[in-house]
């Protein structure tokens, strides 16, 4: 009885008629099975900015990735060749738009090289704060929104509780949460405020607590450990030809750390480990960066411990503005304030290459003076840039879900790829 | 770091493999420089990887207007167990910018080759991919070089189409 109700839909006839053997047979004859190009931005919430990956996917597995890039490709570079060097420091700040310090010390360090000027170590101490704590702030930045792509949103809110915080002293050190402009050529544009030493002191004491809440709520996970644990790792030497450096290629067990190997701003003032993986997957290049706050709260704390006294810029008067006082009583600092705001200081010729160590890896400043007060060349080696070539490597043959948290551990930052 | 002397050393053990080779060597701000001839780049490369200069960090492009020959590359060497640092520079002309590609052996180099192909239009010869890579891949020109004016470019807005004009200034 029933069956003649069904065998008179017309639905159920053409539901009956569907057959489920070509769909069966994909995946057992590697023949038959097409190759699907996607393209993956660059508009994405997961590609931490516009980048566009044409990935092309043999069911869910990745068989290759192209990324292309340039969509905010605003010519840094290019405009930085325009301005005097000190109207240059705001521009570069603003590439790698999570490690401002580092982009501003990585020019002002270019600069003090051509120029051979001597910076105080009140003002070195001044900048190994303000750029560990740039660094704890571009790792809770890729915490969160790592943790985001994972599928879990609330670390992306206490993330950002604690990067307020680091906000809040950037403000009241420089005036600005982002983009400072703090780091000078030879020193810093101002000495701390008072209570500014104080107010560090209690963000120190508070951070490495949160960290260890954010390891609870994130390392005993199983999601996160099924995502992480074992996900497209990478070997050592494939990273060195490829050119990557920082967390990642600490994640493969490489220990380069350029605060270690070339000390540079008094870094080897300070006592803090070079956190190491050993397997080179994403758990280990997640395990690093959460490493590597806590050792940058302890630089933190020694560089306040041990900060010197005296000036926080170079007192050359050819290159930083003379103190305000002066310009009262002194003809000279008023005729150094004027040349120096209007045309800026001249810098002698020749060619520098400035690598630090940038949250990301290796970010060097190549700086090219023709004698004249504008730069003839400023270039940053990003690494952004170059670390980006390793996401096909690392991501051939895993699952496009991988894809998602391999990028979130490759932390990218696309305002310093495109300049 | 070498130091001056170190770096002549080096310059005359490449020179001795290969005549050709260094043209020059320059010591500037506690760094060496050995400044090259652009047709012997990969094999003298390799010749500093076997020294222990095994990474190459960058590779960028410089503009020497109005000198020629004109436009330039430069390649950044390190050595991460000598934390020896070396500077390798090279000068081709604006009239034949062509330089051997480095890419095949230094994979680090694809997108900076590439990079430096967009903005100073340098040909780097044997690159596996050579395209634009920050600059639309219609674009017409080399931005970075110095006679590229600053500002006054064509921009591309839609709204103008319908006046009939494609581009407007």
């Amino acid at each position: 009885m029933s069956t003649d109700v069904t065998r008179t839909s017309g639905y159920r006839q053409l539901e009956e008629s569907i057959t489920m053997a070509p769909l069966e047979r994909l995946g057992t004859d590697e023949l038959d099975q097409e190759l699907l190009t996607l393209n993956m931005g660059p508009h994405h919430p997961a590609t931490h900015g516009v980048l566009r990956l044409l990935v092309t996917l043999d069911g869910e597995v990745v068989r290759d990735l192209k990324p292309i890039i340039g969509y905010v490709h605003t010519g840094i570079e290019k405009t930085a060749e325009d301005k005097s060097y000190w109207k240059v420091i705001p521009v570069v700040e603003r590439m790698d738009y999570l490690a401002y310090y580092f982009n501003a010390y990585a020019f002002c360090g270019a600069t003090e090289t051509l120029l051979e000027v001597e910076v105080p170590p009140r003002a070195q101490y001044l900048r190994v704060i303000h750029m560990e704590l740039n660094r704890i702030m571009s790792h809770l930045v890729w915490l969160g929104t790592s943790a985001l792509d994972l599928g879990a949103i609330s670390m992306f809110w206490y993330c950002f509780r604690e990067r307020e915080l680091i906000l809040d002293l950037f403000e009241q050190s420089s005036g600005q949460r982002m983009h400072t402009r703090y780091i000078q050529v030879g020193g810093v544009a101002e000495d701390i405020p008072r209570g500014f030493e104080q107010k560090v002191r209690e963000f120190t004491a508070v951070m490495p607590g949160r960290a260890d809440q954010y390891k609870d709520l994130l390392a005993n996970n199983e999601i996160v450990l099924q995502r992480l644990r074992g996900v497209c790792p990478l070997a050592e030497e494939e990273l060195l030809k490829l050119g990557v450096t920082g967390p990642l290629l600490r994640a493969a067990g490489n220990p380069w750390d350029m605060r270690k190997a070339t000390p540079y701003c008094s870094y080897d003032h300070f006592d803090f480990k070079i956190p190491v993986g050993t397997e080179g997957d994403n758990w280990d290049r997640f395990a690093v960066r959460v490493a590597e706050i806590y050792e940058s709260v302890k630089i933190i704390d020694q560089a306040l411990d041990g900060l010197p006294e005296g000036p926080w810029i170079t007192d050359d008067r050819k290159v930083a503005l003379p103190p305000r006082h002066e310009l009262a009583t002194s003809m000279e600092a008023l005729i150094h304030h004027f040349k120096l705001v209007t045309e800026g200081f001249r810098v002698p010729p020749g060619e520098v290459y400035f690598p630090i160590e940038s949250p990301r890896g290796e970010l060097a400043c190549f700086v090219r003076s023709d004698g004249s007060s504008k730069p003839a060349r400023v270039h940053m080696r990003d690494p952004s840039f170059v670390n980006l070539q390793a996401t096909a490597p690392m991501t051939e043959g895993s699952y496009i879900a991988d894809l998602i948290a391999t990028l979130a551990m490759l932390d990218p930052i696309l305002g310093g790829i495109d300049r | 770091m070498p130091d001056a002397v170190g770096l002549e050393l080096l310059a005359e053990e490449l020179r001795e493999a290969d005549g050709e080779s260094v043209l020059d060597t320059l010591y500037f701000r506690d760094k060496g420089v050995l400044i090259v001839n652009p047709v012997t780049i990969r094999a003298t490369l390799e010749r500093l990887r076997g020294k222990g200069f095994d990474a190459l960090m960058s590779v960028h492009g410089v503009d020497y207007y109005p000198e020629e020959p004109r436009l330039g590359v430069h390649y950044e060497l390190l050595d991460m167990g000598a934390l020896d640092r070396l500077t390798v520079k090279l000068r081709v002309p604006l009239g034949n910018p062509v330089v051997p590609s480095v890419t095949p052996d230094w994979p680090t180099a694809n997108h900076q080759e590439r990079e430096i192909y967009d903005m100073f239009g340098v040909i780097f010869e044997g690159h596996p991919d050579l395209r634009r890579i920050l600059m639309p891949e219609d674009y017409e020109g080399h931005p970075q070089r110095r006679d590229f004016p600053i500002g006054g470019e064509p921009v591309l807005f839609t709204i103008d189409e319908s006046d009939g004009k494609a581009y407007t200034k």
